[in-house]
């Protein structure tokens, strides 16, 4: 007797759960042969909306924890992928008909990513902030902290994309609403579920599928949203629009550069975007 | 002249309650979807119909001064924001909260007779009740004796509402109004929660309240349904319009329009005015307004932009 396939049905990654779209849509995403690969949830902007609440809720917990902890918990998520990398390697072949070989690459390249970052919690203080020399009797450091919810478009790079957008935004105490690759949309959740396994409390990452076009200008314009990175936006007209709207609460912005080659050793600048540098006076003891 | 027996007779005379049929009702009513013009419409209704309240032992004056100007002014960005109906606050505050307010024409409330537990002797609760009135407040907060109701003392309780609405009369001759809290959290069974929406409606109470807020659960769906149900039948048969007050727990501008849904479908529109309806809330003033905002500037706010008390 021939047993039944047992299929995911991929949703969203909300508040730490797996819900479907509130607008109970979803679309079809084909492999790189052009075959239905699965369905996966159209994000609404009422999704979108609900995924800030949930960041900005999580946000105090997580900002608050030690940078310390921060970097034991997103190691741990290096951990679990690792643990899971045949499924990912077999997801990266299909979806992105790259070769066993590359898949692995990307595979080994995502997990060390997490690893590095990590390894920045403790250190990116430490590298950006100073002692500033003034002339007074006061002690003048600026440290910096991290900015809020950050709303991310990621890039098209499905696994190692989507960590090197998430991974700096997270580890200096942000919380992210991220749009997965409209095309690639399938291994953004199931990330989501190495993430939901990994100790990272619910609503510090939120991945939502679907239309970039439909999702970004809502996230854009939020009032509650302090950054926006538009990594994977490949069109210039909808960038600007989406920078014009973000300028209302004087959101930090990253500009777009879909066409980064994510295997390359990324720069201090994805931590630094989303941090605001605070200056305190302390008067030294005479 | 009322007894005991002749109004457990009454009482218990009401058809009982049908729990599943109720509770799906409820359901069924919140599933509406309300949009666009009849949304705003719902959500300037609700901020009309707020009674903001702040019932904490460490309020201080200050808390109450601020909760006064938000409630004339919810959105100082926005002049056609609607002032709310009321503040709520404890006897005490209501000089300070009069005093504010001024002749802005939103209401002082005050909880009386000994609020939340209403375990206090009669007359502390009638002194507890003038002292408010003499401050100035509008309206009156009492609680009921849940212990003497759920032990049968229906007379007790009647005769209760009746000395606090005579100790509502000011010197001028006109009278606060009275509200009349029945804790619903704690009378186990929607039988009970007819029962004294009847007893308080005939002892003269102006509105119905269900909660303390101090209490879980407070306000429900099925709760309010029954208690708009008796307030629809009571003006059937006696031609007087009782008011009624859900308060605590609804937190979101989507339970708020439920309610309205649910006031609409089951009393009937005369109840959608401030003058009838209430809803006793802090957080959900603020919810209201970040819709409001979101409707009116088309992009989705957030709680930086408003205060939070």
């Amino acid at each position: 007797m021939s047993r039944i396939d047992v299929r995911k049905t991929y949703k969203l990654y909300i508040n730490g759960q797996f819900p479907r779209s509130e607008s109970g849509r979803s679309y079809v995403v084909n492999d790189a042969k052009g075959r239905l690969m699965a369905n996966a949830a159209q994000a609404s902007r009422k999704d979108a909306r609900d995924a800030v609440v949930a960041a900005r809720a999580a946000f105090g917990g997580w900002s608050g924890r030690t940078a310390y902890n921060r970097a034991q918990v997103v190691y741990r998520i290096a951990e679990v992928l690792e643990g899971r990398r045949e499924q990912f390697e077999a997801e990266l072949r299909a979806s992105e008909g790259v070769s066993a070989a590359k898949a692995r690459t990307y595979v080994d390249a995502a997990v060390d990513r997490l690893v590095w970052y990590a390894g920045w919690a403790d250190k990116i203080t430490q590298v950006t902030g100073n002692a500033n020399p003034v002339a007074g009797p006061y002690f003048n450091l600026s440290t910096p902290e991290p900015s809020g919810v950050i709303a991310v478009v990621a890039p098209r790079g499905a696994l190692l994309g989507l960590i090197s957008v998430v991974a700096p935004a997270i580890i200096t105490g942000n919380t992210v609403v991220v749009i997965a690759s409209e095309q690639n949309p399938l291994t953004a959740i199931t990330l989501g579920e190495v993430m939901a396994t990994s100790d990272l409390p619910g609503g510090v990452v939120n991945v939502l599928t679907g239309s970039v076009a439909e999702i970004a200008p809502w996230l854009a314009s939020h009032m509650d949203v302090n950054g926006l990175d538009l990594t994977g936006v490949t069109d210039a007209d909808q960038a600007r629009e989406l920078e014009v709207a973000a300028a209302d609460n004087l959101k930090r912005v990253r500009r777009p550069a879909p066409d980064t080659d994510w295997l390359l050793e990324p720069a201090l600048d994805r931590m630094t975007r989303f941090m605001e540098t605070k200056t305190v006076w302390h008067p030294i003891g005479v | 002249m009322r007894s005991d027996s002749s109004l457990r007779r009454f009482l218990h005379g009401l058809p009982g309650v049908d729990q599943v049929g109720c509770e799906a009702r409820a359901a069924g009513l919140g599933t509406r979807s309300i949009k666009t013009t009849s949304k705003a419409y719902a959500i300037d209704l609700a901020i009309r119909m707020v009674d903001l309240t702040t019932l904490e032992g460490a309020d201080t004056h200050g808390k109450v001064r601020a909760l006064a100007s938000k409630a004339m002014r919810p959105d100082p960005a926005d002049p056609s924001c609607p002032a709310t109906a009321a503040v709520c606050v404890y006897p005490d505050m209501v000089g300070t909260a009069k005093q504010t307010l001024g002749d802005s024409g939103v209401h002082v409330a005050a909880v009386a007779t000994a609020f939340p537990s209403g375990r206090a002797s009669m007359d502390i609760k009638l002194a507890d009740t003038r002292d408010a009135v003499e401050a100035g407040a509008d309206e009156i907060d009492m609680v009921i004796d849940r212990g003497a109701f759920l032990s049968g003392r229906y007379l007790d309780v009647y005769e209760e509402i009746v000395q606090v609405k005579e100790a509502c009369a000011r010197a001028d001759g006109s009278s606060a109004h009275l509200k009349v809290i029945f804790e619903t959290g704690e009378l186990q069974t929607y039988d009970n929660v007819r029962r004294v929406s009847w007893l308080a409606m005939m002892a003269g109470g102006h509105f119905i309240k269900t909660s303390t807020g101090k209490v879980q659960p407070a306000a429900t769906l099925p709760v309010t349904l029954i208690m708009l149900e008796a307030v629809r039948d009571f003006r059937e048969q006696t031609g007087q319009m009782v008011g009624v007050k859900p308060a605590g727990g609804i937190k979101t501008t989507k339970d708020a329009i439920k309610y309205l849904v649910m006031v609409n479908e089951i009393a009937g529109p005369d109840w959608l005015d401030p003058d009838w309806f209430r809803f006793g809330a802090s957080t959900l003033l603020n919810d209201l307004l970040m819709q409001r905002t979101k409707m009116t500037t088309g992009r989705y706010s957030g709680p930086d932009y408003f205060t939070l008390d």
